[in-house]
């Protein structure tokens, strides 16, 4: 097909309007201050273009890289059909790879055949086009600007009807409140921001294992262990949704600790918020709100894996290094006539993330 | 062309089509409009065609998912761990099309790679603009375009991130839940409006399936559209070479080259993207489990184009930056790493174009694109960036690298804290001189040719080597650029004293213009080269040499005397 053509010939047939020939390839030095363009550089033949074995070889190819994609396409079939998944994670992958590759070779068959036949078998002349500069021509601009004056002068708003114009732009600028205001106010729920300020702990109410919720007795708390904790409640309770967003305030990090290592803990004067080296923290870090999980037992360190807060269980719970700004809540505990680890009432501050009326 | 004249049932169609449409001006128009070609020029091609396959996989997902957060308890066979557990629709159905649906997990995982390469194509594809100045005008529109796309593009991501309701996508949303709530006044009261009432709620999971396949999509493919119409509108930009300017377009037709070159692409990119999906795990979730406010492991790190804000926000020290002012609280332990950061990087990409337009004092169209060497501070700026953007995104694998490499994660962590300083800064400094040194090179290159390594030896001894002069497709690569200079402003006052009103604020724009431009090279002028090459003169061998206007390729020019040559 490139054979008819002649070097640097720019014919585009019907689109010859637009086609300039490329700068002459003139002398190097055009003047002092600007070397001159030395135009489109020379074409150069491919091998497809002149030896007609190649180009035969070529196409062959081409044709090949089609048959293949066809083959990939039944294959993929076949491997639909033939390996169903087992249910087993390992069929599921077989099952996976082989629809995979039978797909990907029917994709990539075509891909890799259209471009090779772009590239070695259709021509491949530049050709220069014209650029227009992107302005409009200066009459059509005036045109343009007229056409409008004239439409705004048939509308009959200008230079008069104050009110009117008042009225339309402003009836056009309220109609959206009719749809955002009833969107907008119930999209929010009860918009009741002062939940975040507490959770479901009470007095009294028994420290539960996650997820199991079973109550925990402060004898089962050996020195050292850690036990992820949750308020006790219905088991029905824990299948609903508000038990998902009341888990997400109250989930809680138990540890017991050797009296002697407890340095400090958060209870204000005249209160005792441990119970004999059992300390009860906020499971929510106060940085955005991930799970704080990681307890190093040797150091009494607490690290959130998210954002590697971390905090000090044997000096309650203050940040000793990252991005948390304050330490974790703390639960008071006690225990009940029975021996159960309970709360003694609600965190004192509300826990996880700040938020701007936190204190309020 | 012979078309016409043939009524096969092709011509039939065309004609039928022609009388009710006048197609045949639109095909006429652009049938043989002319693309220039770079391999670069293909990135935008590969986010284009990574969101086709998008649109296809997520298409055969939305199928099988269930955006609904109601509980229930699995009841697939299989995977047996998840047996009779207690989890969301949406989890459930996500573990079930990836186990009962045959192709579904292929679908799946190609989805989820072609998210990520998607994103990938896109930064790519802005920096190439970005180096090579395509940005410019007529351009200043397209790349806001680009940017708000860029824009939907991490929300797409995020959005379908969170959609299978997993305990890790459930972190994400409460990490994105306490930026929520840090944000001054109106903290609290956007994450009610966002979760529907406390996290996590009941209604996330519908409202960001909304917007994840309908309106985000929907808004990617009008702006995907005025993408394209105003690059075919306003032409394709060109590297610098011979033939190449301002006023016209050099490469090839659209058909059929484009045609066959952009549809084998399409077919490649899917190809690959399948590939991946097919041999690649990604996002197991049955192994992470339903989301559980509780549960969390280390190790887990959000999809690549987030890492930069996640890692910021490790970075940034905590205690002491909670401000409480008249009883408010202020966090800006997280305001800094969540907002003022991504801010300050959106903002220098939305404005790039008009400030350096400003410092440029440039109202020119530009169609050739710069080779990123010539502009130096512009491509330090990017590299800058490139560096700030690399350093934040390993502070989000600190974790990684601690277990990894048996490190201590704090010392990781002030490490990058300082290089996260340090590190752009140096990078510009270094980016900007290997810029000004490959343009020194360049001019060394233009005025002296190239070293052939031929050593010749003079009658008194003396040796020289042989320089052969440049081809002239090469030298005018290297001296064809524009090179701007600091803007200069007029003068405080006018001729009779008076004060002109706006001196300071010029005065600012220079200084900025200085910082852009002080430092430059100058392109080579013929004066130069002809100095240079009568400077060489005395050294020659043979007094019958060849005129330099008329240059040689350099392999006639190895015969003795056969160009300009230079004495080191």
């Amino acid at each position: 097909m490139s054979e008819n053509q002649n070097e640097n010939q720019n014919d585009l047939g019907d689109t010859s309007a637009d086609v300039t020939v490329p700068p002459e390839t003139g002398t190097a030095v055009g003047s002092v201050e600007r070397f001159q363009d030395p135009g489109v550089p020379e074409h150069k033949k491919r091998l497809t273009d002149t030896d007609p074995r190649a180009a035969k070889r070529a196409e062959r190819t081409v044709t090949l890289l089609f048959v293949l994609s066809i083959l990939g396409t039944i294959g993929s079939i076949v491997a639909y059909v033939m390996v169903p998944p087992d249910g087993t994670t390992a069929g599921v992958r077989l099952s996976t790879l082989l629809l995979g590759l039978g797909l990907a070779v029917s994709l990539l068959g075509i891909g890799i055949a259209g471009i090779h036949w772009a590239k070695a078998l259709m021509g491949d002349h530049e050709y220069v086009q014209e650029r227009h500069t992107l302005a409009t021509q200066a009459e059509d601009r005036e045109a343009a600007v007229n056409d409008l004056n004239e439409g705004l002068a048939d509308s009959g708003v200008v230079g008069r009807r104050g009110m009117l114009k008042g009225a339309f732009f402003g009836s056009l600028a309220l109609f959206p409140l009719a749809i955002a205001v009833p969107l907008i106010g119930s999209v929010g729920g009860d918009w009741n921001i002062s939940k975040f300020k507490h959770t479901m702990w009470k007095r009294g109410m028994r420290l539960a294992i996650d997820p199991s919720g079973r109550p925990i007795k402060a004898t089962d708390v050996t020195v050292g262990s850690v036990f992820h904790v949750v308020p006790e409640t219905t088991e029905a309770f824990r299948e609903t949704h508000e038990w998902i967003t009341e888990k997400s305030k109250a989930v809680v990090l138990m540890v017991r600790l050797n009296p002697e290592d407890l340095l400090t803990d958060q209870s204000p004067e005249g209160e005792d918020w441990s119970y004999e080296g059992i300390v009860a923290y906020s499971k929510i870090c106060t940085h955005v709100g991930c799970p704080v999980a990681l307890y190093e037992q040797q150091t009494h360190h607490l690290l959130c894996p998210c954002h590697q807060s971390t905090f000090d269980i044997a000096d309650s719970a203050k940040v000793v290094f990252g991005p948390a700004n304050r330490r974790l809540p703390q639960l008071p505990i006690t225990v009940d006539s029975e021996g159960y680890l309970v709360a003694q009432h609600d965190f004192a501050e509300p826990i996880g993330p700040s938020f701007w009326e936190r204190l309020k | 062309m012979a078309k016409q004249q043939r009524p096969n049932g092709v011509g039939k169609a065309a004609d039928y089509l022609d009388q009710r449409t006048s197609i045949g001006v639109l095909v006429k128009e652009f049938a043989r409009k002319v693309f220039p070609d770079h391999w670069s020029f293909m990135l935008g091609e590969i986010a284009l065609f990574s969101f086709i396959v998008l649109i296809a996989s997520g298409f055969f997902l939305t199928m099988f998912f269930e955006p609904s957060m109601a509980l229930v308890r699995y009841e697939g066979e299989h995977p047996p761990s998840m047996e009779g557990q207690l989890m969301s629709a949406a989890f459930s159905s996500t573990v079930e099309m990836s186990f009962e649906v045959r192709g579904g997990l292929l679908m799946r995982q190609v989805h989820h790679w072609a998210a990520l390469i998607f994103v990938f194509s896109i930064v790519v594809h802005m920096f190439r603009i970005f180096f090579t100045g395509a940005f410019r005008k007529p351009r200043e529109v397209n790349w806001l375009v680009g940017a708000v796309m860029l824009i939907l593009a991490l929300a797409a991501g995020f959005t379908g991130y969170s959609l299978p309701d997993d305990v890790l996508s459930g972190n994400g949303l409460r990490i994105i839940d306490g930026v929520v709530k840090s944000i001054p006044v109106i903290g609290s009261w956007l994450s009610i409006l966002v979760f529907g009432g406390e996290f996590p709620g009941h209604h996330i999971i519908p409202r960001l399936f909304t917007l994840h396949i309908f309106v985000i999509p929907g808004l990617l493919i009008a702006l995907i559209a005025l993408h394209l119409f105003l690059m075919v509108l306003q032409k394709h930009t060109q590297y610098p070479g011979g033939g190449r300017t301002d006023k016209n377009v050099v490469g090839y037709p659209a058909l059929p080259v484009y045609v066959a070159k952009m549809t084998g692409n399409f077919f490649i990119i899917a190809g690959v993207l399948t590939l991946m999906g097919g041999t690649m795990a990604i996002n197991n979730v049955w192994n992470y489990g339903p989301y559980d406010p509780s549960p969390v492991s280390a190790g887990t790190q959000p999809d690549w184009y987030i890492l930069f804000v996640d890692g910021a926000l490790r970075l940034m020290p905590g205690p002491g930056w909670e401000w409480v002012i008249g009883g408010y609280t202020l966090s800006m332990n997280l305001l800094i790493p969540a907002l003022v950061v991504p801010g300050i990087l959106f903002t220098l990409l939305f404005g790039w174009p008009f400030l350096e337009a400003k410092v440029t004092g440039d109202h020119k169209e530009h169609h050739v694109l710069d080779r990123p060497r010539n502009r130096p501070t512009r491509t330090g700026m990017g590299m800058a960036i490139i560096v700030a953007f690399v350093v934040c995104s390993l502070a989000a694998t600190n974790d990684l690298i601690a277990t990894h490499f048996s490190l201590d994660i704090f010392a990781i962590t002030w490490t990058l804290r300082v290089l996260v300083f340090v590190g752009p800064v140096f990078a510009f400094w270094v980016t900007k001189r290997v810029c000004l040194g490959l343009q020194r090179k360049d001019r060394e290159l233009v005025l002296h040719g190239h070293e052939s390594g031929r050593i010749v030896r003079f009658a008194n001894g003396e040796y020289i080597e042989v320089h052969t002069p440049l081809d002239e497709e090469e030298r005018w690569l290297r001296v064809s650029y524009e090179s701007p200079e600091p803007l200069e402003i007029q003068p405080l006052t006018d001729g009779r004293g008076v004060r002109r009103p706006g001196y300071r604020s010029d005065r600012r724009w220079q200084k900025l213009s200085r910082f852009f431009y002080e430092d430059r090279v100058s392109p080579v002028t013929p004066a130069e080269v002809e100095a240079a090459h009568s400077h060489g003169r005395h050294d020659e061998i043979e007094p019958g040499r060849h005129d330099e206007a008329e240059p040689k390729a350099p392999t006639g020019a190895g015969a003795v005397g056969g160009g300009p040559r230079h004495s080191d």
